[in-house]
């Protein structure tokens, strides 16, 4: 029981601080640029604010969701799951095979800094502060959707949401260590990862909620990851040679 | 009034794009494959353990092939 309870655990922290820290960095990189081209005091007033929001989003959906009957918040959450990690491996894949750009930091950098020097900086920049809040909350939003989702059917909301404030606080640290967007990040390896996660989750999650008994019931989760890893990779080879037989 | 209406739409638009967005090949998958499993679901666990994730992977590689011709 222990040894499952801590798989279950494991996986779960994995996926919560990988998600986190992804959509984090994408965050910070408005962060610093907002703050370089119109100062630091409204663009973490931003963050501040939109932390803050998030924060009540959890405060206020966890709790509800956990009076939910367990077996119905677990197909619909595994639903939910299971499109997001979709959605997210979709992406991964046509980054890796070369059919979609690679998340490039540096260009959302440079493309923030021009439109923000674009426009006067009046007394009080209500322009940073709303460009900084937008970037931390969107960003956030798919953090606190992943927290809860994974969190509630787990049981483990409060587990959930310190690895995700923890992730959160560890990004900030390194970007005012190096003072720059983190442009050196795998960020596609880390996507692919969280979507082979986000929808072992979900296989999991609806299956048991469907009524399916999973053989070593929480340690299925890992052969789940495995499984998917390696159709990932199966799914990635083909569209490969499929870019290969595609005249430039 | 007017605000609870807005309020609704930008929730339901927020989900829409969420959960469909321009991967509607995607929603419908996962609705198919879970209502396929629901209706085979008792008694047949130990295949159903291997058809969900089988499904699963089918439907994302039919999505993938479907963004590299849209190309």
């Amino acid at each position: 029981m222990i040894a499952s309870l801590s798989t279950s655990s494991s996986v779960l922290v994995v996926a919560i601080f990988l998600a986190t820290a992804v959509e984090m960095v994408e965050a910070l990189t408005i962060v610093v640029a907002v703050g370089h081209t119109r100062g630091w005091r409204s663009a973490l007033e931003g963050v501040a604010v939109a932390l803050m929001a998030l924060g009540a989003l959890v405060g206020i959906f966890g709790p509800a969701l956990l009076r939910i009957p367990i077996n119905d918040l677990r197909v619909v959450v595994g639903s939910i799951l299971l499109i997001f990690g979709m959605q997210w491996l979709r992406k991964a894949i046509l980054r890796s095979s070369g059919f979609k750009a690679k998340h490039d930091e540096d260009a959302i950098f440079a493309a923030t800094v021009a439109f923000l020097t674009q426009v006067g900086k009046p007394q009080r920049d209500s322009l940073a502060f709303v460009t900084s809040f937008k970037g931390v909350f969107l960003e956030g939003l798919e953090v606190v959707i992943t927290v809860l989702t994974l969190g509630a059917s787990a049981h483990k909301i409060v587990l959930a949401s310190w690895v995700a404030s923890g992730t959160v606080l560890l990004v900030a640290l390194v970007g005012v260590l190096v003072a720059k967007q983190l442009s050196s990040v795998p960020e596609n390896a880390m996507k692919m990862t969280v979507g082979v996660l986000l929808v072992s989750y979900g296989t999991f999650w609806c299956g048991e909620g469907l009524g399916i008994h999973w053989t070593g019931a929480d340690a299925a989760l890992p052969m789940l990851a495995l499984t998917y890893f390696v159709g990932t990779w199966v799914i990635i080879a083909l569209a490969r040679q499929s870019r290969k037989r595609v005249p430039a | 009034m007017r605000i609870i209406k807005k309020t609704l739409k930008a929730f339901g638009m927020f989900w829409w794009n969420f959960l469909v967005g321009d991967t509607p090949e995607l929603f419908l998958a996962v609705v198919a494959i879970l209502s396929v499993v629901s209706i085979f679901q008792s008694g047949h666990s130990h295949v159903l353990m291997i058809v969900l994730p089988g499904l699963v992977l089918v439907a994302l590689g039919a999505s993938v092939s479907r963004a590299i011709r849209k190309r």
